[in-house]
């Protein structure tokens, strides 16, 4: 049988970014406005996924930490943030919000640095969202009473938030964004892998000119995080990250007053019909799974396939993934970066080994990946039952699991299989059948005949064990408001 | 209307085929790779000239333009061919004898394609017989979007045969098409009904040859391809104008359908101010530094 031959006739030469970035050896604390060393004096490393080799050093904020920026935030709300006339403060966001359109470049390679991900997607998808994030929330300032006709909303207090490592600057625009918006004061805990981004924000706040202790900073690990759901100086904790940590959130909180959202994993499913654009049905499989090395919560890790047309569109998927580039994340043609950390990259191959041993068949491109740093194959598994783990379980990696179906019916069953609920994918060229579809799917965002499509006026969440409460657009407001 | 194609073609989503299109633009091409592709749109050139006012010292100019684009230091090869009207085609393979390049012209009723069957097919003869290797010929739109679909198809087959020896490349003048859906259809209509090439645009229409166009044709041959082992060429012409644009077409079909349709042999554009930015850009990577434009012929 004849294939297509995906030679070497017209290389692409590298193209790296080149733009001169000023990243630091090491990294204070943002707390009160400024930049201070950690109370106990640790740090940790920093590490560049790509290379696997350390960059810089983040201080270690520890429960002293938390306090201190806990009772910074505490001061700004109830002197400066909080009696500040509304519009006063959607100028401040305006300004931050401008002021990372400028620096969005350097921005997003130092992203790319430090997480892994493609200079593509951080220049293209990550850092034009983060400023529409603070632009579309800037506007709502002083517009609350509109958002929420006969009420009357006051800000809940300090907001303690702590963000992913797939998507950093980003998961801290949606977090800070409505929170000052609304009137709250912020502490801030990024991600221990990805936290440089975060620091570099916090110039711009200083830029911005943004009061001191409205948004505090402060890197760690989880027993920082600990230390900030638990500090009874918290009104309300947002949450990104596992389910599993999130549950323990949310044990944590309970019954201590503090408001809790959640926005946990997922196992989203792509249901394609054989009706469906084809063509446009696999682009959209492509970037639903490996879009960011597939470090997506909503990302859709299920393929649901309609069985007369799973052994074509496997085929276009396996000749699809061939033409992926995988390396260096700092080069322009680079589809898909580094795995974001060593554990990352073992929780990867330790369910792809499952996946093998429960009987998948394992798709994998011939291409080669770097010696150093941290990578896996984008790849897919076929023969895929619903109860296999990697039917299951959140890989948070580029690896596809495809199942089958018959009728629209079983579509809806298989896809709704799963203790996750964020996003899903159907893909038809009957409008009707769309429709019909998404009022059965029980998903917080569901896309037709598209993936991975965000706005900041599109609310985001999920149901079941993907969380709770919504980020972004109107909704987005509310868990930052009382009434 | 009982006409139905051997291999259906699939339904086309607008925004993802739009969006997947801009994908290609995102590629960055330098250096080594930016000489290599530049040479190869060289030498997958139609040199073109469709104008009223064609004279044979018109033609002539093209033709050597053709066979030696720039000066011998910048190793640039010739172009693929020549395309003109039929009245200019023996004087252009007269120009080109000992070259290798062909001769194209452009027949049946080029551009609008509005003339009876039979003129159309004489218009072909005459082309082939005046010397003419590749033939350019315009479907009847007007029959297309009457839902004529058969007719269509058996006037590409009545062309093809008229065409004897000569390659057959198919216009569909997308612009006038317009939907996505039409042009995948179309694309498939043309390949079942013997094209050698299948071909956007007639340039005499706007919007003539655009990416995402381009793409679904490349995506039909592609398919086809992969169906019954058989190779059809693909010719975006019309409204490139850049060596930039000209390396994002190649980007497209290199991860599109892969090494093999990287050749004129099958992948060819139509373009007549196309050559002139190639060369500019060609000489910076061999001289190092821009040069003004008044450096670079313009015919």
């Amino acid at each position: 049988m004849s294939d297509l031959n995906f030679g070497s006739a017209f290389d692409y030469a590298p193209a790296p970014e080149t733009t001169p970035v000023s990243m630091r050896k090491k990294y204070e604390l943002f707390i009160d406005g400024k930049f201070v060393p950690p109370k106990a004096g640790k740090y940790f490393q920093s590490v560049n996924p790509a290379t696997g080799k350390r960059h810089a050093r983040i201080a270690n904020g520890d429960a002293g930490d938390v306090d201190a920026a806990v009772k910074s935030a505490r001061r700004a709300y109830e002197k400066v943030w909080g009696p500040m006339a509304p519009a006063e403060r959607g100028k401040y966001l305006f300004r931050i919000a401008r002021i990372v359109q400028e620096k969005s470049r350097e921005l997003a390679i130092i992203e790319s640095i430090d997480g892994g991900k493609p200079i593509k997607e951080s220049r293209d998808v990550d850092l034009p969202l983060v400023a529409a994030h603070f632009f579309y929330y800037a506007g709502w300032a002083d517009k609350l009473e509109y958002a929420f006709p006969g009420r009357t909303p006051k800000p809940v207090g300090v907001a303690g938030q702590i963000i992913p490592w797939n998507f950093p600057l980003l998961m801290a625009a949606w977090k800070i964004a409505p929170a000052l918006a609304c009137g709250n004061t912020v502490v801030l805990k990024p991600a221990e892998t990805t936290s440089v981004t975060a620091m570099h924000l916090a110039e711009i706040f200083q830029e911005a000119g943004l009061p001191d202790g409205v948004v505090n900073i402060v890197t760690g690990a989880g027993e920082t995080g600990n230390a900030l759901v638990e500090h009874p100086g918290i009104d309300k904790i947002a949450f990104t990250g596992s389910t599993a940590v999130g549950k323990r959130i949310a044990k944590s909180v309970a019954a201590s007053g503090k408001r809790l959202t959640l926005e946990l994993g997922g196992k989203a499913a792509n249901l394609v019909f054989e009706d469906a654009p084809i063509e446009q049905a696999v682009e959209g499989v492509i970037n639903g799974i490996y879009f960011n090395q597939g470090h997506v919560c909503c990302a859709g890790s299920r393929l649901l396939i309609q069985e007369s047309i799973h052994d074509e569109f496997v085929a276009r998927l396996e000749r699809r993934i061939e033409t992926l580039r995988v390396g260096d994340p700092l080069d322009k043609n680079t589809d898909i970066g580094a795995i974001n950390s060593k554990a990352q990259l073992g929780r990867i191959t330790e369910l792809v080994g499952s996946g093998i041993d429960e009987g998948a068949t394992l798709h994998e491109p011939g291409c080669s990946l770097p010696e150093e740093g941290f990578w896996f194959k984008p790849s897919f598994f076929t023969g895929v039952t619903s109860s296999h783990r990697i039917a299951r379980e959140e890989i948070f990696g580029p690896v596809l699991s495809v199942l089958t179906f018959r009728t629209p019916a079983e579509a809806i069953a298989r896809a709704n299989d799963t203790c996750y609920g964020l996003s899903a994918g159907i893909w038809t060229d009957k409008g009707s059948k769309i429709f019909a579809m998404a009022d059965q799917l029980k998903a917080g965002v569901i896309w037709a005949n598209t993936f991975n499509k965000f706005d900041p006026t599109s609310p985001f969440g999920g149901f079941k064990e993907s969380g709770f409460g919504r980020e972004g657009g109107l909704q987005g407001l509310a868990p930052y408001l009382k009434f | 209307m009982s006409f139905t194609l051997n291999f259906p073609v699939p339904a086309v989503d607008q925004v993802g085929v739009d969006e997947r299109a801009s994908q290609f633009t995102k590629r960055s091409i330098k250096n080594e790779a930016k000489r290599v592709g530049l040479k190869m749109a060289v030498s997958m050139m139609d040199l073109t000239t469709l104008e009223g006012a064609d004279s044979k010292g018109k033609v002539s100019y093209l033709c050597r333009k053709a066979r030696r684009p720039m000066a011998e230091r910048y190793e640039c090869p010739p172009c693929a061919a020549i395309c003109v009207y039929p009245n200019q085609v023996a004087h252009a393979v007269a120009e080109l004898e000992g070259s290798g390049i062909p001769v194209a012209s452009v027949a049946t009723g080029f551009p609008s394609g509005q003339y009876p069957l039979e003129i159309r097919l004489a218009d072909v003869r005459d082309a082939v017989n005046s010397g003419a290797a590749e033939i350019d010929m315009v479907i009847s739109r007007g029959a297309f979007l009457e839902g004529e679909y058969g007719r269509v198809s058996d006037e590409i087959a009545a062309v093809k045969e008229a065409c004897g020896e000569s390659h057959l490349k198919v216009i569909f003048e997308t612009g006038e098409l317009q939907t996505y859906d039409n042009v995948r259809l179309v694309s498939q209509l043309a390949i079942e009904a013997g094209a050698d090439f299948i071909k956007t645009s007639t340039g005499k229409v706007s919007p003539a040859a655009t990416l995402p166009v381009t793409l679904l044709l490349v995506e039909t041959v592609r398919d086809h391809f992969l169906a019954t082992g058989k190779k059809v060429g693909v010719k975006p012409a019309g409204g490139i104008r850049t060596a930039k644009e000209a390396l994002q077409y190649l980007v497209m079909v290199k991860e599109t359908i892969g090494d093999d349709w990287l050749t004129p042999e099958l992948f060819r554009f139509g373009a007549s101010s196309l050559l002139g930015d190639v060369e500019l850009q060609l000489a910076k990577l061999v001289d190092g530094n821009y040069q003004s434009s008044d450096y670079f012929s313009k015919g």
